[in-house]
């Protein structure tokens, strides 16, 4: 048994079959190969399976790929090219804020649905803002200096 | 600009922001199958039948391992001891070792079928904590003695006695004497926590079998001991096991050693297709994680703070198999004394069998366990003479070239120095309420009160000193590093590129270091330790430089001039008369037409001795920082308001990235300082195994001022006079945590300092 589903993908469409059961994250890496977006904790905790479901940062771990019917998912590899990516990049390598890598996709999507909110750009809302988004590495320190330049700055 | 000392970009960074840095888990081969394992349920037990018939017949299942399909084999393996079959063999030992494993056309499928097998156990006596191993009639997770395995590195190992598999202990002077004249001696009990590394990206291995030659896919540290490992246990040359490893999601050492190769391979082997395991998290914790703790300590010192004496003796919990326990044993026996200078010293440490999931190595091993009680008994003799805390560490602090151990490697830094940066940087003052003996009116009170720590220590760094690297310069003067380190996220590639660069003084953006293929790349002993811009660097710069030898040769013909009057600028070589020529020119000319290529080696070795653990370390990793802390007296609840760290590196080869690691280093000394803990249930299945209950350091745990002081001394033994870094602020963190709260008026004797121990210790005390 499977249910149809129609979903705007990183800006293209898809329309196709999907076990009632399959997660987003399986579907994503599995069916179409975006592997950008990394399996970690399972139970929506770490933050490093982060895509956007209409702008909406979800955890793909524990959300269903039927529910992205009629949605628009934007993932890591959606990202690429845009200006906010351009601009996230720069200050990332800026601040080294990169170590193993894991995290990384899921810190950019998330930053990137905090962008569009007019968020108070203070170090310490960005903190409590990203605090479902683990980095087991850089200590956040280089990833909030990033990030507090990212957002704080609306250019 | 010569790239050594700058903070040149992340050569990965790029990749992995736009996601595209491949990790073992990303990589799809044709026709590969997905693996699930049957983890045992019960604690130690006999396993009396193993009945696949039912998951045999399940939907996409392709083949099921027990140990039925290894009797070809000598099945066990272990680098310290042989101790540990690859699938279950008649009994389990811990709540969760693996007992079948079923590779299938899908995950979902082979995570499925896994529940239709059927296990009988029956049940025998479990020791799932230290003092129930330790009893007298404590059953044996072991009956047998394991044999030695094939890397330990700790000369002969001592006969096991009951649990305990492995024990390393010294003796130095009259310990009795010193005590006896002690006018102070602080003593007591102290426990450790089990701690889960915690690398986002979980163990995962591909192995794939084509005409008798293994080839693995692996989130491994160390892969050259790991094919040395697989070609062991499967009776293959070395040459016919191929390691490839990916980026790592991180590894802190939980992906040292080997972990999931040998069951990964013996499934594909029985499979006869590609077979990938993907560990989840709960199969993560239980693959590896720290080693839990007790320790008894007593320190002596005279009326006037010098230190006197010192005996410690450690049990450190390995769970039901070896892994890295012996060294990780060694090291912490050997950070018992700590970096000071004693009339007598003893140390004891011993690795203890126990029915739960096994210990290896996790970022500074040894060090971490030990320097918070050493560094918290220096803090209480201080106190109980009235002396100041930094004043009592100038007085015994060892100095550079001062013996640590006996045979072993002087002191290599200027810790007086890192200790007062250190101070200096969270506001410690000659002058303010740090300075003991305090005035009773600049005493803690209140609900809130803070305290400051600091703490110094030293870790056994390098591992053995063998690495071999190959640099090689083609006809367009771009640079490929070839050498076996793992970048799991510290930066290798990059310092490893700049390494070479610097020799040649090639711009950094012409030369690339890539993953390890062991086919290809030279051997390399392991990436831990803090070894890798030290050792591998060494091999690297020697690499580098035989290919300079080579333009250097060349230049000397093209441009007539002998080598002494020839000099290095950036991508060429120049005479005094401003003539110069490129490196790709150079290649060029050597060969006569536009092909060709530079190719130099470098090697590492032990100078002298053997390379033993006796004789080492490589260098001595400092371990120093500084805290100021606040602790709620109502709740228990502790807030890190400052810390400094202090990088002692000889030479930063990259200063950010230095500084990098420092701060990963410490936000994980936090997290196992203040909460992180695995907890056990009486038959050892750990109770907290999703990331649900067992809780990381996140972005709102944050000290708000964190510094990372670099000190470069040069007196590092690596390349430039570089030393490793970024483990010494995990061991010094909880130390200076600890004794903040202690300054602030709450002593403690175990960790974490979560908030329900600390307020019970505040009620036990009476503390008001």
């Amino acid at each position: 048994m499977t249910e149809r589903v129609q979903a705007t993908i990183n800006g293209g469409h898809f329309e196709g079959e999907v076990a009632p059961q399959e997660l987003l994250l399986d579907f994503l890496r599995d069916r179409l190969g975006l592997t950008g977006t990394k399996q970690s904790c399972e139970v929506e905790v770490c933050g490093a399976c982060t895509v956007l479901v209409d702008g909406n940062p979800v955890s793909s771990c524990c959300f269903l790929a039927a529910d992205i019917d009629s949605r628009e998912v934007e993932t890591i590899e959606g990202l690429v090219g845009s200006d906010f990516h351009r601009r996230a990049v720069e200050a990332f390598m800026r601040h080294a804020a990169v170590q193993c890598g894991f995290c990384t996709p899921g810190m950019l999507l998330t930053a990137k649905a905090l962008a569009g909110r007019g968020l108070d750009g203070g170090r310490g809302a960005i903190a409590v803002a990203m605090n479902g988004n683990l980095c087991r590495c850089t200590g956040y320190h280089s990833i909030l200096d990033s990030l507090t330049e990212l957002l704080g700055d609306p250019a | 600009m010569n790239a050594v000392g700058q903070s040149v970009e992340r050569a990965d960074g790029r990749l992995k922001l736009a996601g595209q840095a491949e990790y073992t888990g990303d990589i799809r081969l044709p026709g590969m199958l997905y693996g699930a394992i049957l983890h045992s349920q019960a604690g130690h037990a006999r396993i009396t039948s193993i009945s696949t018939a039912a998951a045999e017949k399940a939907e996409g299942v392709v083949a099921i391992l027990t140990a039925e399909d290894l009797s070809d084999l000598d099945p066990y393996y272990g680098h310290a001891l042989r101790d540990r079959p690859i699938v279950a063999l008649g009994k389990v030992r811990f709540a969760g070792e693996p007992v079948a494993v079923v590779a299938a056309e899908s995950q979902a499928a082979a995570d499925a079928a896994v529940a239709y097998i059927d296990v009988e156990y029956e049940e025998l006596p479990v020791a799932a904590s230290l003092d129930q191993a330790l009893a007298e009639d404590a059953p044996l997770v072991h009956d047998q003695v394991a044999r030695p395995g094939a890397s330990h590195g700790l000369g002969d190992l001592p006969d096991a006695e009951g649990n305990i598999c492995y024990s390393y202990s010294f003796r130095r002077g009259d310990v009795d004497g010193a005590f006896a004249d002690a006018s102070v001696v602080v003593e007591g009990e102290y426990t450790f926590p089990a701690v889960y590394q915690y690398s986002m990206e979980t163990h995962t291995t591909i192995a794939h079998w084509r005409g008798g030659e293994l080839t693995l896919w692996s989130s491994c540290q160390h892969p050259f001991l790991v094919r040395q490992e697989i070609a062991g246990l499967f009776g293959l040359p070395l040459d016919l096991v191929q390691v490839i490893v990916p980026f790592l999601g991180g590894g802190f050492g939980s992906k040292s050693y080997t972990k999931m190769e040998p069951l990964t391979a013996a499934i594909a082997r029985k499979a006869g297709r590609p077979v990938r395991i993907l560990n989840s998290v709960n199969e993560s914790m239980i693959t590896t994680r720290r080693h839990n703790m007790k320790c008894r300590m007593r320190t002596a010192a005279a009326a006037d703070g010098t230190l006197l004496g010192r005996s410690a003796e450690a049990w450190m919990d390995t769970g039901a198999y070896a892994d890295n326990g012996p060294r990780v044993t060694a090291t912490a026996g050997d950070a018992a004394p700590g970096p000071y200078r004693w009339r007598a010293v003893e140390s004891a440490a011993h690795c203890v069998y126990t029915n739960t999931s096994p210990s290896g190595s996790y970022r500074a091993f040894g060090a971490t366990h030990l320097q918070w009680i050493g560094e918290s008994q220096l803090d209480e003799v201080a106190r109980r003479l009235s002396m100041d805390r930094l004043e009592i560490r100038r007085r015994n602090l060892l100095r550079p070239g001062e013996e640590v151990r006996p045979g072993g490697k002087p002191l290599d830094a200027d810790l007086i120095g890192d200790v007062e940066k250190a101070a200096a940087e969270v506001g410690w003052s000659d002058s303010s309420a740090d300075v003991y003996p305090r005035a009773p009116e600049a005493a803690p009170r209140g609900r809130h009160r803070r305290g400051r720590g600091v703490s110094v220590g030293l870790l056994a760094a390098g591992a053995q000193p063998v690495s071999m690297a190959t640099v090689r310069m083609g006809p367009d003067g771009s640079v490929t590093v070839l050498v076996g380190t793992t970048e799991l996220g510290q930066g290798a590639r990059t310092v490893m590129a700049q390494i070479a660069a610097g020799v040649l003084n090639s711009p950094v953006s012409k030369v690339v270091m890539r993953g390890t293929d062991t086919r290809y790349t030279p051997y390399d002993r392991s990436t831990g330790a803090s070894r890798s811009t030290t050792v591998a660097g060494l091999a690297v710069q020697r690499a580098a430089q035989s290919v300079l030898d080579a333009l250097l040769e060349t230049a000397t013909v093209k441009l007539e001039t002998p080598p002494g009057l020839l000099r290095t600028a950036e991508g060429r070589i120049e005479d005094q008369g401003g003539r110069s020529i490129t490196h790709g020119e150079l290649v060029r000319a050597r060969f006569g037409f536009d092909g060709g290529e530079l190719i130099g080696h470098g090697r590492v070795q032990p100078e002298g001795g053997s390379g033993s653990y006796a004789e080492g370390p490589v260098f001595w990793e400092v371990c120093v920082a500084a805290v100021e802390a606040e602790v709620d007296m109502e709740t228990g609840v502790i807030t890190v308001l400052r810390t400094s760290t202090v990088a002692d590196v000889g030479k930063a080869i990259n200063p950010q990235l230095v500084a990098r690691q420092d701060e990963g280093a410490l936000l994980q000394g936090l997290g196992n300082a203040l909460f992180e803990e695995m907890h056990f249930a009486p038959d050892g299945m750990v109770l907290n195994d999703t990331l649900l209950d067992y809780r990381i350091p996140a972005f709102e745990d944050m000290p708000a001022s964190m510094t990372c002081t670099i000190v470069e001394n040069g007196d590092g033994p690596g390349p430039f006079g570089a030393k490793g870094c970024g483990e010494g602020a995990l061991a010094a963190v909880p130390a200076a945590i600890v004794n903040a709260l202690a300054d602030a008026g709450v002593p403690m004797n175990a960790l974490p300092l979560t908030p329900e121990r600390v307020w019970r210790r505040i009620q036990e005390l009476k503390i008001s």
